[in-house]
């Protein structure tokens, strides 16, 4: 019989710490596969963020750091600058990307380092259990915005792709979602495109990933889903930025 | 070869001999030779410099560099260095070595420029959070700024902990003639094998400071605390100046042990039996070294800890000292920096009690 579907060498055999119907498993494997499919798992080095994705190390088959909540691109800037011929990725949530690491984010595309860049933006804080995030909707419930965001107090959703597509050192930005099947393998694509840009010396290149937080979203997996879709897309328009 | 050179300079080009491959900083004075030097020399040896967006992102990409195994540092002055303690802290947990000048200036705040030595505490009692120590050494001239910089990268080589240079404005903007090598060193002493260089032919690496499950945490600081065990035994630094029939011993560090220096040749010219102990290492602070004075038959002993601050060292050596001699304490800060003649004074009113 032939084999047509089996685990990336990428991705190790172990069970996952995330919540059910979280979207973190599924982007950490699309990453996996890109890495196979491109035959780097040798050359990659991965840096974690500080969020629920801190132990992306756990599950990926090659070298990997972690760094500092919102430091991820300052940790890669470095070690893209002093091995150049390794491929250098960071994985970071939008508290860690948007927030708290901002201006590491702003300054490293600015730089137009030759990295790639997988944002996922679940519109909440999870590891710290539900805080609004910088991309959190207006009138959205968190533990910190209990009676939703108001635009007035806490700002409008910040909309770093677009923010960082008009620099000149920025190559590629495109916002892709987790919410269907079809939207996955658009995800898989942009994330292949991310790591192709940095094997060709293309440079910064980031993909936003609208993945699901059931749990603190206090939804399903499944209407997590229909949210991202009816939503969440509304706010962050799906399709590439630059 | 002889040069003359600044202390900054010679900071700076001292890393670069002691083979130091990744510069990343934000200016601040009186540090800003180092960042302007190194984009010249760091670059032309091969190396990367990086002017940083931030003290933050500065002390991340020195994580992140050290991470791939090379030898990698970051220079700053007090407000700047306060901002890189929980990337310091991250450093000592991934147990990955790198060397961070602080060239101290006047505080709290923004303080002013003028020398200080105000930063004791952040440098040798934590800083960043964690139980972790960081290797603190303190030259007092620019020969010793430049020799301390392979020094400093060695120690965090052996240990895979980070080590610190405490400077300060003083001795960061003076000139004077120094020896230096001009022979870069290429080949690390310490082999690296947790470094991250993509996995061909082994195992993945990581580099973290993240221990989640029951009891792993503990086991790692344990293993931390045997490591701190083994540096406070064999890293003691220190200067010792007519100790073995001192009945005052001043006890100062890096520059202002200069001046100290000038007024124990004074009062020994007058007879005074003074000397000097100039902590070289102030972690591990030179313990041994205090331990090993003893009082002259029919004599008496006394301490005199002067500083650029007010008081930082001073518990350090009445521990040191286990309390058996009175200890004595003339400092001032904030610009202010105990001159010889003040210096003197209180040294003969104290031999005269
Ligand atoms: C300096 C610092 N501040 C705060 C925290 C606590 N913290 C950990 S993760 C996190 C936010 C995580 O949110 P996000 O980046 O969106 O990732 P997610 O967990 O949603 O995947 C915060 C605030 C920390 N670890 N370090
Ligand atoms: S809290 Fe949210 S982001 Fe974190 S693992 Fe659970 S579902 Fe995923």
């Amino acid at each position: 019989m032939k084999k047509i579907f089996s685990r990336p060498e990428s991705l190790r055999d172990i069970s996952t710490h995330y919540c059910s119907g979280c979207g973190h498993g599924i982007a950490h494997r699309l990453v996996a596969e890109v890495i196979d499919e491109l035959k780097i798992r040798e050359r990659v080095i991965a840096v974690a963020p500080v969020g629920c994705a801190v132990v992306a190390y756990d599950y990926w088959n090659f070298d990997c750091s972690e760094a500092a909540h919102g430091r991820a691109l300052a940790v890669a800037t470095a070690i893209k600058r002093v091995r150049p011929k390794n491929i250098v990725f960071t994985y970071q949530g939008d508290g860690d990307l948007a927030a708290i690491g901002a201006n590491e984010t702003i300054h490293a595309a600015n730089r137009g380092e030759n990295l790639s860049v997988i944002f996922i933006n679940n519109a909440i804080y999870g590891m710290t259990g539900g805080q609004m995030a910088p991309t959190t909707l207006v009138g959205q419930k968190t533990a910190t915005t209990q009676r939703g965001r108001a635009a007035q107090e806490h700002g409008h959703p910040l909309k770093i792709s677009e923010m960082l597509g008009p620099l000149p050192g920025v190559k590629y930005v495109e916002r892709v979602s987790l919410h269907s099947p079809q939207e996955v393998l658009k995800a898989k694509k942009a994330i292949k495109q991310a790591f192709q840009n940095q094997i060709g010396n293309i440079g910064f290149s980031l993909v936003e990933i609208l993945s699901p937080c059931p749990t603190y979203w206090g939804l399903t997996p499944k209407k997590s889903l229909d949210w991202i879709r009816d939503v969440m897309v509304k706010e962050f328009p799906l399709g590439r930025i630059k | 070869m002889k040069v003359l050179i600044s202390g900054n300079e010679a900071i700076a080009e001292g890393a670069i001999q002691a083979g130091c491959s990744f510069y990343a900083g934000y200016p601040i004075t009186p540090q800003n030779e180092i960042p302007a030097y190194m984009s010249v020399h760091m670059p032309q040896a091969g190396g990367v410099f990086i002017q940083a967006e931030s003290e933050l992102a500065a002390i991340n990409m020195v994580y992140g560099a050290s991470a791939t195994g090379v030898r990698s540092m970051t220079s700053s002055s007090s407000p700047g260095v306060s901002l890189k303690q929980e990337g310091i802290s991250y450093i000592a947990g991934a147990e990955l070595p790198a060397v961070i000048v602080n060239i101290m200036r006047g505080g709290p705040g923004l303080g002013n420029i003028a020398p200080s030595q105000s930063d004791y505490f952040q440098a040798t009692h934590g800083g960043g959070h964690g139980d972790y120590r960081l290797i603190v050494l303190a030259p007092a001239t620019v020969q010793e700024a430049y020799d301390f910089m392979s020094l400093g990268f060695s120690l965090a080589e052996k240990y895979r902990n980070p080590a610190m240079i405490l400077g300060d404005g003083m001795l960061a903007q003076m000139m004077e003639p120094i020896n230096i090598k001009k022979s870069r060193i290429k080949n690390q002493k310490y082999a690296r094998p947790w470094a991250l260089t993509g996995c061909r032919g082994r195992k993945p690496n990581i580099v973290k400071s993240f221990y989640m499950q029951e009891g792993d945490l503990e086991k790692f600081n344990l293993h931390l605390q045997e490591k701190y065990k083994t540096i406070e035994a064999q890293e003691q630094r220190h200067e010792g100046l007519f100790l073995d029939d001192a009945e005052i011993v001043l006890v100062s560090y890096g520059s202002m042990s200069r001046i100290a220096k000038g007024a124990v040749q004074r009062l020994r010219e007058k007879g005074k039996k003074v000397g000097l102990l100039r902590p070289v290492s102030l972690w591990p602070f030179p313990k041994k070294a205090f331990g090993q004075i003893r009082v002259h038959p029919g004599g008496r002993l006394k301490f005199l800890v002067i500083e650029m601050s007010y008081g930082q060292m001073l518990n350090d050596v009445k521990l040191a000292l286990n309390c058996k001699y009175p200890v004595e304490f003339l400092g001032r800060a904030g610009g202010g920096i105990p001159t010889e003649d003040e210096i003197i004074k209180r040294t003969l009113s104290l031999l005269s009690r």
